[in-house]
C-alpha cells in the first residue's frame, strides 16, 4: 500500500504537469514559443507512476514529447519553460528546446526527438550502472511508434541479454502523429513483444496512475535485483493533437470523448477521495498551488533574456585537457 | 624504439588505456576471445581483462552506438567496434544524431567520450559493401573528431589521445594498413589530435594524403625523386580537427598541391582540402589544385575493376606532373 503522502505527491506532480502543458499551449496560442510542442497532457499517469519508483540518481531517458517526464523526475519547471521558449536560463541555454531537454543533475539523460533513438541509449546507461557495480535503475519512455523501430529491437535485445537494470515504458497513446496502431501493427499489445527477448512483458491500463505505479514498482525491484529488463505498456491517449498545428481530425470524436472520461487526473481524484487520502478543499489547494508554481515558471522564463546570437558556436566540442575545445 | 604494426600498435593503445583507466570497456561484433575482432586488433583483450570488458555483441551496429552513447554519457568510455566501416550506415543515427549532438542540444552539460573504431578501404576485394572509405560523411559532422593515421606511430598515439579524451571520436582504421610495419616507443606516447605531420619533406610540391594513401604518396614521391622533382607528404593524421595551418604552410612553401585520398572524389575529403588552399592559400598557387581520388563509383569487386578506382603511385606520380608543367 503505498502511503497517503506518496500518493498526494504523485496527484501533485500530475497536476503540475497538467498546468504546465495547458500553459504551454496558451503561451503558443499568443506566439511565444519557437517552433513546435508535443504536450504531454493526458498521459501525466504514465511519467508519474513510473517516475515515483525512482530515486534522485536514478536515470530516465525521454523523447519529443517529454515536458511531463521531466516534471515527474524533479526537473525545476522554470528551467523547463525557459528552455521552451529559447531562453539563455533554460535547461539547455536555448539550444535545445521542446524536444531536448535534460538535466544531468537529476538523472535526465535528455530527450531525442528521433523516435526510438533514446532505446539504446538507456541500455548503454544500463550497462554503465552494471559495469560502475551500483544498484541504480534506468526508465527509458518511448511510444508505440518507436515500438517498430530497430532500435526497440536491438536495444532491448542487447539489455535482455545482459540483464540491465531497465524499464522499458511504452506510452501506448494509439497513434503515430495521425498513424493508428492497427493500420501500422498485427499486435494489439507492445507488451507481446517482450516475449521475443525472454523479458517479461506486461501491459496496463496506462490513465490509471497506481496500476502503472505497481508495474513499473515490480520492474525496478527486478532491475535493482540485477535481474534484468521489463517491458511495460502503458495504455493512453493524448489529449491534444501530435503537435503544433495538427487538430487531430484522424480522431473519431466519440473516442475523444471517452478518453476525456478516463482522464487520468479525475481518476486518480475520485480514487483518493475514495481512499481518504484528499479532500475536495485539499485538491483545491493542490490546483491553486500547482497552478501558482506553473505562474512562477512562466515569469522566471518570460523575464529571461535570449541567448546571445553567437553562443550558437558553442558547446560543440567539450574542453580537452590543453584546450582544443569550442 | 621497437618495430611493430598498425594491429599491434591499435592492441597497444587499448590495452594500456585499459589498465589505465577501469571506465574504459571495449563492445562489438567479435571482438571477443572467439576471435578478437574481425581483424584481430583485441586478440588477448578479453583474455587479459574479462568478457565484461571487452563484450562480443549481437550484430546490432545500432544499439553497439547507442549502448555506447549511453555508458558514455553515465561516466564510462567505450571504445567501440564497428567491424566494416561501411556498417556505419546501420549507426548513422546514434553516431551523428546522438553521439555528435548530444552535448551540443544539451547546452553543454554534459560529454560524451566514445570512441568507434572501424575500419575503411579497399584493395582486399571484397566488394560494395566492405570496402568504401566514408570519412567525409563524419568529417561533415559537427560535435565529431575523425582520426586517420597512416603509422603504427599514429594509430597508437590517435588512439591513446582519442579514449582519453572528452569528445566522440570516429576512429578510421585502413585495413590494408593492419601489417604495415613502423617504429614506435618503448614507453608510452600519444599524437595530439589537430597536428599534421609531415611524413617527407619537400620543396617543389605538396602532396596532401590520409591513411594508405600516405604510403602511396610516400612511394610516388621516392620515385619523384629519381626524376628531379622534390615533393613534400602532408599527412592531416586527424581530419577533424583539421590541422589547416599546416598544409597552408607547406603550399606556401612547394607553390602546388595534389591532394590524395580513398574516398570519391564529389564532395569528398579532397574537395574540402582543396576549399581549404583555395580560401588560404590562393595566391601562392603556382599551379591550379589536382585531386587524385576515387572515381566517384561504388567499389567494384574483380581485381582489375578496384585496381582501376583505387588511386595508385601512377596516377599520383601523373597529378604531380601536370602541376609542374
Amino acid at each position: 500500500m503505498v502511503e497517503k503522502t506518496k500518493l498526494v505527491d504523485m496527484y501533485r506532480r500530475m497536476l503540475q504537469i497538467r498546468f504546465f502543458e495547458e500553459k504551454v499551449f496558451e503561451l503558443y496560442g499568443q506566439n511565444l514559443v519557437p517552433g513546435t510542442i508535443h504536450l504531454y497532457a493526458g498521459e501525466e499517469a504514465v511519467a508519474v507512476g513510473v517516475c515515483a519508483n525512482l530515486r534522485p540518481d536514478d536515470y530516465i531517458t525521454s523523447t519529443h514529447r517529454g515536458h511531463g517526464h521531466c516534471i515527474a523526475k524533479g526537473a525545476d519547471m522554470s528551467k523547463v519553460m525557459a528552455e521552451i521558449l529559447g531562453k539563455k536560463t533554460g535547461y539547455c541555454k536555448g539550444k535545445g528546446g521542446s524536444m531536448h531537454i535534460a538535466d544531468f543533475n537529476i538523472g535526465m539523460l535528455g530527450a531525442t526527438a528521433v523516435v526510438g533513438a533514446g532505446i539504446p541509449i538507456a541500455a548503454g546507461a544500463g550497462l554503465s550502472i552494471k559495469l560502475r557495480g551500483t544498484d541504480h535503475v534506468v526508465a527509458c519512455f518511448f511510444g508505440e511508434g518507436a515500438s517498430n523501430q530497430g532500435t526497440f529491437h536491438e536495444g532491448i535485445n542487447m539489455a535482455a541479454v545482459w540483464r540491465l537494470p531497465v524499464v522499458f515504458v511504452c506510452e501506448n497513446n494509439l497513434y503515430a502523429m495521425g498513424t493508428r496502431q492497427s493500420l501500422v501493427m498485427a499486435v494489439e499489445n507492445i507488451a507481446d513483444r517482450a516475449v521475443a527477448y525472454g523479458i517479461p512483458g506486461v501491459s496496463v491500463d496506462g490513465n490509471d496512475v497506481l496500476a502503472v505505479y505497481e508495474a513499473a514498482s515490480e520492474a525496478v525491484k527486478r532491475a535493482r535485483k540485477s535481474e534484468g529488463p521489463t517491458l511495460i505498456e502503458c495504455k493512453t491517449y493524448r489529449q491534444k493533437g501530435h503537435s503544433r498545428f495538427d487538430p487531430a481530425a484522424y480522431r473519431p470524436k466519440g473516442e475523444v470523448e471517452e478518453w476525456l472520461r478516463k482522464d487520468p487526473i479525475l481518476h486518480f481524484k475520485a480514487k483518493l477521495i475514495e481512499m481518504n487520502a484528499l479532500t475536495d478543499e485539499e485538491d483545491e489547494r493542490l490546483r491553486r498551488e500547482a497552478a501558482g508554481a506553473v505562474e512562477e515558471a512562466v515569469k522566471f522564463a518570460m523575464e529571461s533574456p535570449f541567448p546571445q546570437p553567437e553562443e550558437a558556436l558553442g558547446d560543440v566540442y567539450a574542453e580537452e585537457e590543453g584546450g582544443s575545445g569550442k | 624504439m621497437k618495430e611493430t604494426t598498425v594491429r599491434d600498435a591499435l592492441r597497444e593503445a587499448l590495452r594500456e588505456e585499459m589498465k589505465r583507466d577501469k571506465t574504459v570497456f571495449l563492445l562489438g561484433e567479435d571482438i571477443g576471445r572467439y576471435w578478437g575482432g574481425a581483424f584481430g586488433v583485441t586478440k588477448g583483450l578479453a583474455e587479459e581483462f574479462g568478457d565484461e570488458r571487452v563484450r562480443d555483441t549481437a550484430i546490432s551496429e545500432s544499439a553497439i552506438i547507442g549502448v555506447g552513447v549511453g555508458a558514455a554519457i553515465t561516466g564510462m568510455r567505450p571504445v567501440a567496434e564497428i567491424m566494416f566501416g561501411d556498417l556505419s550506415a546501420l549507426a548513422m543515427d546514434q553516431i551523428c544524431n546522438q553521439a555528435a549532438k548530444i552535448r551540443y542540444m544539451f547546452g553543454g552539460q554534459v560529454k560524451v567520450p566514445l570512441v568507434i573504431r572501424t575500419p575503411f578501404g579497399a584493395g582486399v576485394n571484397i566488394a560494395s559493401h566492405h570496402s568504401q572509405s566514408l570519412e567525409a560523411w563524419f568529417m561533415h559532422t559537427p560535435g565529431l573528431y575523425v582520426a586517420v593515421p597512416s603509422t603504427p606511430y599514429d594509430a597508437k598515439g590517435l588512439l591513446k589521445t582519442a579514449i582519453r579524451g572528452n569528445n566522440p571520436v570516429f576512429f578510421v582504421e585502413h585495413k590494408l594498413l593492419y601489417p604495415i610495419k613502423g617504429m614506435i616507443p618503448e614507453e608510452e606516447h600519444v599524437v595530439p589530435f589537430g597536428v599534421a605531420d609531415v611524413k617527407r619533406e619537400g620543396a617543389d610540391v605538396t602532396i596532401f594524403a590520409t591513411l594508405y594513401m600516405v604510403h602511396k604518396a610516400l612511394a610516388a614521391a621516392e620515385q619523384l625523386s629519381k626524376q628531379g622533382v622534390s615533393a613534400e607528404v602532408v599527412d592531416p593524421r586527424t581530419l577533424s580537427p583539421l590541422d589547416k595551418s599546416a598544409i597552408v604552410k607547406s603550399v606556401k612553401k612547394t607553390g602546388r598541391i595534389v591532394i590524395v585520398t580513398e574516398d570519391c572524389k564529389t564532395a569528398g575529403v579532397s574537395a574540402e582540402i582543396g576549399a581549404v588552399v583555395a580560401e588560404e592559400a590562393l595566391d601562392y598557387l603556382d599551379a591550379p589544385i589536382k585531386r587524385v581520388a576515387e572515381p566517384d563509383t561504388p567499389i567494384p569487386f574483380s581485381p582489375p575493376l578496384e585496381g582501376f578506382v583505387i588511386p595508385d603511385e601512377k596516377s599520383i606520380i601523373k597529378a604531380v606532373k601536370e602541376t609542374l608543367h
